[in-house]
């Protein structure tokens, strides 16, 4: 039963994950640019959430109607200032330029509120450490089930945007052919600015239950974004249900490995994230090569 | 007066000039056809009409104003739509979706999905069949669609006919028909050179970037035609006529 439950924490882990990942996985699809900055925007969000509920009293739940918005609109001025120009140098400069927003934004923040570390966990009450106790005493946390639902109705949320909403299929078509969009009407600047500010409306969430499970400190965005970076690998770059799996098998992966040994918890994610980055690059591109080969010799 | 007027374009890409110092005013209906050989620069003169060729020099007026560093899509918004060679369709989209996204441009007029699957019957049955899978007719017919939706007050064509079998073009044009007599200005690019004759009112020779020959469709043969297209004959028709 213990490796069932470490299973099941796993699961509810991945919904984190993969709350963290799917603002970095949307806008690697629609813009291929890999923000490296994600998690340090989440620190953002988290710090903003912190500010509320430490000087205002207001609850973080309460308090991400403020800060989602704020976050929608710093995505569209970061993409209007910073990525829309460093994405027309070629694809190698919004990495450039992110990485140094994300050394801004975790300096300004150190000067701002120091080295401590801080948790909006004290201002949610109990529901930090609540959890239900199932037969076989297997364990539900309620805060990680909110998590992994709220992942799932985000991720549900973007797919039924990009699939049902005449904003999504500007996405999508700015997406594929952004010259061929515009011919089309369809303003490929605005629908960027737009797919960024809903990249940030997902770190805000993603950096609130952040705050809320666990701690954070004006550094730790770094630490976000490789998690969010190996989910979104492991599932498939710009692919909204593939970042909920890879989350998973991350979550799933580091929760085994911390079962096997107590420092088992990261090497084991990361260890499952090079397997599978190693299959993708090498192994499917042989199976595929392989497949041709059988077809044409088929045909 | 002109609803589109070109002055003296030019386009280049990198050092090369695709297109030199281009003259042409068209007239609200009118059907235009630019004929000519590969790289004889028509493709880019449509980009560059449409906005998605930078202009390197002179002016694309539009109902009086000067569009010439007007975006693309606020100059599809103000009218002009371009059916690109090749289709260029959203592969992994509907046609539906393909249709549905032109209407980001807002035009009031009498093109809507509804008007668009009229004209082309041959989509309905295929609404919800992602682009990239349908025949080359359907690909092409879509392409028309999509441009249509943006109820266009000028259609730019570019090649409708290329790579499709016989048949498929013949029903592009039968669809076509309908769109011919409607008040919207048609600039058609055609390899197919009968077809253009029957369907443009204009014919605009262009050779090496550059309008060599233009008259009434009407006036001119195929021979005339095929002697500016290959550039046997510098003549210009219009020249001629006047002498």
């Amino acid at each position: 039963m213990i490796w069932v439950n470490q299973i099941i924490q796993g699961i509810l882990l991945g919904g984190y994950y993969a709350l963290l990942a799917c603002g970095l996985s949307f806008m690697f699809g629609v813009m291929g640019i890999i923000n490296i900055a994600h998690g340090s925007l989440a620190v953002v969000a988290a710090y903003m959430l912190f500010v509320l509920a430490d000087q205002f009293q207001v609850n973080p739940f309460i308090g991400l109607i403020a800060v989602v918005p704020i976050m929608a609109l710093v995505g569209w001025v970061l993409h209007r200032l910073v990525l829309e120009r460093s994405a027309r140098a070629g694809e190698l400069v919004p990495i450039l330029s992110t990485f140094g927003l994300a050394i801004v934004l975790d300096n300004s923040m150190f000067t701002h509120f120091g080295a401590d570390t801080r948790s909006l966990a004290p201002y949610i009450g109990t529901l930090d450490y609540d959890s239900w106790t199932l037969p076989g005493n297997l364990i539900i946390g309620k805060l990680p089930l909110i998590t992994f639902a709220v992942a799932v109705l985000l991720l549900g949320g973007l797919h039924l945007l990009l699939r049902r909403t005449a904003l999504g299929r500007r996405i999508r078509a700015a997406t594929v052919d952004p010259d061929t969009a515009q011919l089309v009407g369809v303003n490929a600047r605005a629908v960027y600015a737009a797919a960024t500010a809903i990249a940030m409306v997902t770190v805000a969430i993603a950096g609130a239950f952040q705050a809320m499970r666990a701690t954070f400190d004006p550094y730790i965005g770094g630490q976000l974004l490789i998690f969010a970076f190996e989910a979104v690998v492991i599932g498939g770059a710009g692919s909204l249900w593939g970042t909920l799996f890879g989350g998973i098998v991350l979550g799933v992966a580091q929760s085994i490995g911390a079962q096997i040994h107590p420092q088992g918890f990261l090497i084991a994610g990361h260890a499952v994230f090079l397997v599978i980055l190693v299959a993708r690059l090498y192994v499917t591109r042989d199976m595929r090569h392989f497949f041709r080969l059988f077809r044409r010799r088929a045909v | 007066m002109s609803l589109l007027e070109v002055q003296g374009l030019e386009a280049r890409y990198g050092l090369l000039s695709a297109v030199r110092g281009i003259n042409l005013a068209i007239a609200e209906g009118e059907k235009v056809a630019l004929v000519g050989a590969n790289g004889a620069g028509k493709t880019t003169l449509l980009r560059t009409i449409a906005g998605v060729h930078h202009v390197a020099g002179g002016r694309i007026v539009f109902e009086g104003a000067d569009i010439t560093h007007v975006s693309a899509h606020r100059r599809c918004a103000s009218g002009i739509a371009l059916v690109p060679e090749g289709r260029r369709l959203f592969p992994a989209m509907t046609v539906e979706e393909n249709l549905l996204v032109a209407q980001s441009a807002k035009r009031e007029g009498p093109w809507h999905l509804e008007s668009v699957l009229e004209a082309f019957p041959q989509l309905k049955p295929k609404l919800k069949a992602p682009a990239g899978e349908l025949s080359g007719g359907q690909q092409q017919a879509t392409a028309i669609g999509r441009a249509l939706m943006t109820n266009p007050r000028v259609l730019l064509l570019d090649e409708v006919s290329l790579g499709l079998s016989p048949v498929a073009v013949h029903a592009v044009y039968e669809s076509l028909g309908a769109l011919l007599k409607t008040k919207t200005a048609i600039v058609l690019v055609e390899q197919d050179l009968q077809r253009t004759l029957d369907v443009a009112d204009r014919i605009v020779c262009m050779l090496e970037g550059a309008i060599v020959a233009e008259g009434r469709a009407h006036e001119m043969s195929r021979e005339q035609v095929m002697g500016h297209y290959f550039g046997s004959r510098t003549e210009s028709t219009a020249q001629r006529a006047t002498a």
